[in-house]
């Protein structure tokens, strides 16, 4: 089952995408290795100063583990109410 | 309905009086609205935020709230999509039946609802600039959600 990418805020700009569909690409098991895997396309994600992430809408660290069919979300600090 | 996420204005007013209407044991109700501030140069502000994490994420932050403190009604309205300087933008209402669980527990949700719920807004200036300016995350904020972890 492929893993939903998200995108939100300036990250979301800078990439020009807000989500992509991917088959967890091999030999990633945390947030960490599937931000580097996919750094490879989107510089912006490596870029990216104080970096957050959810899994299945939980704000996770960096060191979470990540599995097919997961929903993944990068973005900078929320800036809310 | 304890939490909403929405693009409408909301009656802070009416919201209050049902924190506590025919709640005999409510003694306090405190609330927390918070408006766009305009500071000379911004003209308009767009709230983003994650559908679906965002309403689990408040409605996590009002849990927390409970667990900490002696409860009755709770509210917490947010709003997204464009909004001007002055606009009403969120709302935190906590009813309880003394008044130090109310202001703690009104503090609290907005202290976490400042860095815990998914928003991120981006500033439109007044100098017309190309794209407008994405709001930094302040340090204070993640210092003011940190004291209720002492």
């Amino acid at each position: 089952m492929a893993l939903k990418i998200l995108y939100f805020a300036g990250l979301r700009e800078a990439i020009g995408s807000g989500m992509e569909s991917l088959e967890l690409p091999p030999g990633v098991t945390t947030v960490a290795g599937l931000r580097a895997a996919l750094g490879q396309s989107h510089p912006a994600l490596l870029a990216a100063k104080n970096l957050r992430a959810a899994v299945n809408q939980k704000m996770v660290g960096m060191e979470a583990p990540v599995a097919d069919g997961d929903e993944v979300a990068f973005f900078p600090p929320v800036t809310g109410g | 309905m304890e939490v909403s996420v929405q693009q409408a204005d909301f009656d802070a007013g009416a919201e209050i009086a049902a924190l506590s209407a025919g709640d005999t044991a409510a003694g306090a109700v405190a609330s927390f609205v918070g408006l766009v501030r305009g500071d000379g140069e911004v003209a308009a502000m767009t709230l983003e935020h994650y559908p679906g994490m965002t309403e689990a994420a408040l409605a996590e932050i009002v849990a927390q709230a409970r667990k900490r403190w002696e409860l009755r009604r709770i509210r917490v309205i947010h709003r997204v999509g464009r909004l001007l300087p002055n606009d009403r933008i969120v709302f935190a209402g906590v009813a309880s039946s003394h008044r130090h669980d109310a202001f703690a527990a009104c503090a609290f949700i907005m202290d976490y609802l400042k860095t815990q719920a998914p928003f991120w807004k981006k500033e439109e200036l007044t100098n017309g600039a190309q794209g407008g300016r994405w709001v930094d995350a302040r340090e204070s904020d993640d210092l003011a959600a940190a004291r209720w972890r002492e």
